[in-house]
């Protein structure tokens, strides 16, 4: 049955067509635009379109699709680039051309592409929802199949499979396709969480030494603009130790996810060494494409990842950044009238926020294999204030905050991470994963911490009575910090320097810190600091 | 789809730049209207809202004179399009794309409709050649690349003005060949004009420029870079060349954005601009790039005039969270004579590490720009510490940064009017870091 368009207000449009449910996926006008219902009131609704609306006109017809907005899942996301509503952006440039145009609904998965299926289940067996029925190969690893309703199964295929072909069939009935599709606003099922336990190795010395972040934990990155939040989160999506990434471009720049394409199509894991585009999907929304679509996308990405934590693989979201979302949220809440909150954000913000971010962790899947989703968020503060709204927000349910600061970023200290007030509250846990393989870890990271603090302090001294009034032990504590900061902490993504092992980071500041104590035991027998520097320096070159 | 054009009378209020009509059949969001006012003057306008009873008209050109009995509207059953063709090089147009060079109008031979449609990310090509701006700052350390959008922070007295003038007529290519430039001036004082008219009469036929006043109507503000944007998208992915837009200030279309969103009644956010001026400024920064297969480029130079010398004012800090990276001009540097007055620190080209190198400028390009950097830094910090405890207070060392600091400001930073090519810029580079090198020794 079709309804017809009463109002249109810039992206919100109001329709009158019954039987339609809050998130229905509607299609609205002649070029069947896509758009979710937001609001019901009595034989009317007001839809959110995603799509550009310019042209729209009253009385225009409106098509319910019956269903929420939902993405595809099956063999073939891994390497794939997607919009907000999963279109295939390669596919969407060949039958669109190279401007992204409204009204085009290509499918997230081939259905041409052939893949061997191989069963791991029997006919005859009794099998409950998100059992595994077999596994074909994508990239570099298992893709499993899940049943995704309980029977008892009839028929099971084995060999060359296309994914519009059924794979098996249930004495109950039904016939069992090799994809399925899924409500994007709901999470993925499971049968109970886990306590995250290892860490997320993300091959940057400052956060895998100071603030570790755990498998299934969640972090956010708050940074002003130029204080390098995207190149963080695109060196961690190339090294981090995890089999799929999740790449959310929210509400960013076009030349950023161009750049990012190009070299993610070149570089290779450095653990499988397999092309890194193998074990990514991004999902690329850029800040000049419909903002509906924008607010939409990072749970079109969270489902897609949870789908892969399904089949107990450790998957690593990245969103960049939240921010952007966020200003989504609040332009769609404005053009329904709702209620402001703080700085005009909807007051369900957080709400909705902790909603999403709660789709993190380690589960045990239906399926009984152990599967993790962890988040590494970056938030884009206005103004560079953190006491805004969405990072406070996040602050709440986020276990490690890694702040970038603008006067580091203004230093060229690249990741701009300060290490005062960013926190880790994985840290203890981390921890007793370290120790076990490196038993100074925790003495290491307790020293490094503390010169780093009494630089500080010393460095305010210094401003007023300059270095040269400073005490030797204090000149040597003050050049051991800056070449932990220099040395250590920095870490240039654009050389080989962009990604350090545990066993790498452990080694370094232990060298660091025992020329430290070398120096300071020579100072204790009566020696001057500035020849033993001097010796220092010639013995290296 | 209607088969006749609708006239209507039924303008039922009229606030500020806005129009409300009742009982309007069949109107579309974004269509382009015809307005006739009582005294016979012709307007355009945009449908922005639409309900069953009633349409919101944007009215570009002031609503001076409208009524509610009279005044006539004209519904096109067309979104507002650009008129495209050669004919428009070398012309200056207003915010509603009408002569404003006592030239008749040239002959489109097609348009184009002015929002422009996003790239597709997957078709655009990364940008990678550098562009020669000829200011030794810029090309040094902060090098535009093309393709790019880089914005100038000013702060009010500061001279932008000189410097977009420069650029305009300095702008060159990596092989040496020139721009087509699109200028585009919003709420430009009619002094302001006369200064870039001289420019614009020397630059022949390689321009479009579009000049809205600072009396023009205010809604042509919003109008003028869509326009602008639809010409250099023509003109670099149909016709093939590399273009260059330069809009100043955006400081003014904000300020429009705003006075607009309070018309219509929309939500307020920080400091009074509209929560959706992120997008907004985004539908307009993002037109820039290039495109795998096709050999233009829109590289973008908008200048943000920062009230109150505030980097995190809204209009600037939204601008830099879309563009890559920006050129921040500094008060300190103006009042020292410095020319231009470009603070480096702060500076930062995001995509600069894609346009330089062996290939590109030369083989030292990165490691002159990270010394440059590096050694400035220090030399500021130490500024402060030479304020505590005096220069004698402080070790050689440090006061040989001092010295560097302030020969990087007044030998490399500072180069009055004359134009440095990239070679020149780094040549510079090298000599300073020589000098200084041999004193530290």
């Amino acid at each position: 049955m079709d309804g017809k368009v009463i109002s249109i207000s810039g992206a919100t449009v109001r329709v009158d067509l019954p039987d339609l449910k809050i998130g229905d996926r509607v299609f609205v006008g002649q070029d069947r635009l896509t758009g979710e219902v937001v609001r019901l009131e009595g034989e009317t609704a007001t839809v959110q379109v995603f799509e550009e609306n310019r042209g729209l006109g009253i009385g225009e017809p409106v098509q319910s699709a019956h269903s929420p907005l939902t993405v595809q899942l099956g063999p073939g996301l891994l390497g794939g680039i997607f919009d907000g509503l999963q279109r295939p952006l390669r596919r969407l440039k060949e039958i669109g051309g190279d401007f992204i145009a409204s009204g085009l609904a290509p499918s997230a998965l081939d259905f041409e592409q052939p893949w061997i299926f191989r069963p791991s289940s029997q006919t005859g067996a009794k099998l409950l929802r998100g059992a595994t029925l077999g596994c074909v190969r994508e990239g570099h690893l298992e893709h499993l199949l899940p049943l995704t309703e309980e029977g008892t199964l009839a028929t099971l295929t084995e060999g060359e499979i296309r994914l519009d072909q059924p794979i098996a069939s249930l004495e109950e009935g039904p016939s069992v396709l090799p994809w399925h599709s899924w409500p994007v606003r709901r999470a993925r099922p499971f049968k109970r969480k886990l306590s995250p336990e290892t860490p997320l190795i993300t091959g940057q010395r400052c956060l895998d030494f100071l603030f570790p972040l755990l498998k299934g934990g969640v972090a956010v990155v708050p940074g002003g603009f130029g204080t390098g939040k995207t190149v963080l989160e695109q060196t961690i999506a190339k090294f981090a130790d995890v089999d799929v990434v999740v790449y959310v471009g929210c509400g960013e720049r076009g030349n950023e996810m161009a750049g990012l394409l190009d070299e993610f199509a070149e570089l290779e894991d450095p653990l499988t060494k397999r092309p890194l585009m193998e074990r990514t999907i991004i999902v690329a929304n850029t800040s000049n494409m419909p903002v509906a679509a924008r607010e939409s996308s990072i749970f079109t990405a969270v489902t897609m990842a949870e789908y892969y934590r399904d089949m107990g693989l450790d998957v690593l979201f990245l969103a960049d950044s939240l921010s952007r979302w966020a200003e989504a949220l609040r332009e769609i809440s404005a053009a329904l009238e709702e209620m402001p909150g703080e700085d005009g954000y909807p007051t369900y913000l957080g709400s909705r926020l902790s909603g999403f971010i709660e789709r993190a962790g380690v589960v045990e899947t239906l399926g009984g294999a152990v599967g993790s989703l962890s988040m590494i968020l970056a938030v884009s503060p206005p103004g560079g204030d953190f006491a805004e709204p969405v990072t406070q927000a996040c602050l709440r349910v986020a276990g490690a905050f890694y702040m970038l600061d603008t006067r580091l970023a203004h230093r060229r200290h690249f990741p701009a991470i300060n290490w005062k007030q960013s926190y880790s509250l994985y840290g203890g846990v981390a921890k007793d994963h370290f120790v076990g393989k490196h038993p100074h870890w925790t003495e290491l990271q307790a020293r490094c911490t503390d010169i780093l603090q009494r630089e500080d302090a010393l460095r305010e001294v210094a401003e007023v009575v300059g270095m040269e009034g400073l005490q030797d032990r204090d000149r040597l504590l003050m050049r051991t910090a800056e070449q932990i900061r220099l040395d250590f902490l920095c870490q240039n993504s654009f050389t080989d320097d962009a990604y350090a092992t545990p066993d790498m980071t452990i080694v370094h500041i232990a060298r660091l810190i025992a020329e430290h104590d070398q120096i300071l035991s020579a100072l204790d027998q009566g020696k001057i600091l500035d020849e033993l520097l001097k010796e220092i320096k010639d013995a290296a070159l | 789809m209607r088969l006749s054009e609708h006239s209507y009378r039924t303008v039922s209020a009229v606030r500020g730049p806005l129009l409300f009509l009742n009982r309007v059949f069949q109107a579309r969001l974004g269509e382009l209207v015809n307005i006739t006012a009582p005294d016979g003057r012709a307007l355009t306008g945009e449908v922005l809202k639409l309900s069953a009873d009633q349409v919101l008209v944007q009215v570009f050109g002031g609503t001076h004179g409208l009524d509610t009995k009279t005044t006539t509207v004209r519904f096109s059953d067309a979104v507002m399009r650009a008129p495209l063709g050669p004919g428009c090089l070398g012309r200056v147009f207003d915010g509603s794309f009408r002569p404003r060079d006592e030239l008749p109008m040239f002959v489109p031979e097609k348009s184009m409709p002015v929002t422009g449609a996003p790239i597709n990310p997957v078709a655009r090509a990364h940008p990678e050649e550098f562009i020669e701006t000829g200011f030794s700052a810029i090309d040094g350390l902060s090098t535009l690349i093309k393709g790019q959008k880089l914005p100038i922070f000013s702060c009010a007295g500061l001279p932008a003005r000189e410097m977009t003038d420069q650029l305009l007529r300095q702008s060159r290519l990596p092989d040496g060949g020139p721009f087509v430039l699109v200028f585009v001036a919003l709420g430009l004082t009619h002094f302001e004009y006369q200064f870039y008219r001289q420019t614009l009469a020397h630059m022949q036929s390689r321009f479009v420029a579009f000049i809205n006043l600072a009396d023009d109507p205010v809604v042509e503000r919003l109008l003028a870079p869509r326009l602008a944007l639809t010409v250099a998208e023509e003109l670099a992915f149909q016709q093939e060349m590399d273009v260059l837009v330069i809009m100043t200030d955006m400081t003014n279309y904000c300020d429009a954005l705003r006075e607009i969103s309070t018309a219509r009644e929309e939500l307020p956010g920080r400091r009074g601009y509209p929560g959706h001026m992120y997008s907004d400024l985004a539908s307009l920064y993002e037109r820039a790039g290039r495109i795998h297969n096709r050999k233009g480029s829109i590289t973008l130079l908008p200048t943000v005039t920062m009230p109150e010398d505030d980097i995190t004012h809204p209009i600037s800090d939204l601008t830099g969270y879309i563009t890559e990276g920006q050129i921040v001009l500094s008060r300190e540097l103006h009042q020292k004579g410095i020319y231009p007055p470009v603070d480096v620190l702060p500076s930062l080209s995001r995509l600069m590490q894609y346009g330089i190198g062996k290939e590109q400028t030369r083989q030292d390009h990165r490691e002159l720009a990270n010394r440059l950097y590096r050694n400035y830094a220090k030399g500021c910090d130490l500024r402060r510490l030479e304020a505590v405890v005096g220069r004698d207070g402080m070790l050689a060392e440090d006061r040989h940064l001092l010295d560097f600091a302030d020969a990087f400001e007044s030998d490399f930073v500072h180069q009055g009017e004359t134009r440095r090519s990239m070679t020149e810029t780094l040549d510079t580079a090298v000599l300073l870091l020589e000098k200084f090198c041999e004193v530290a020794k």
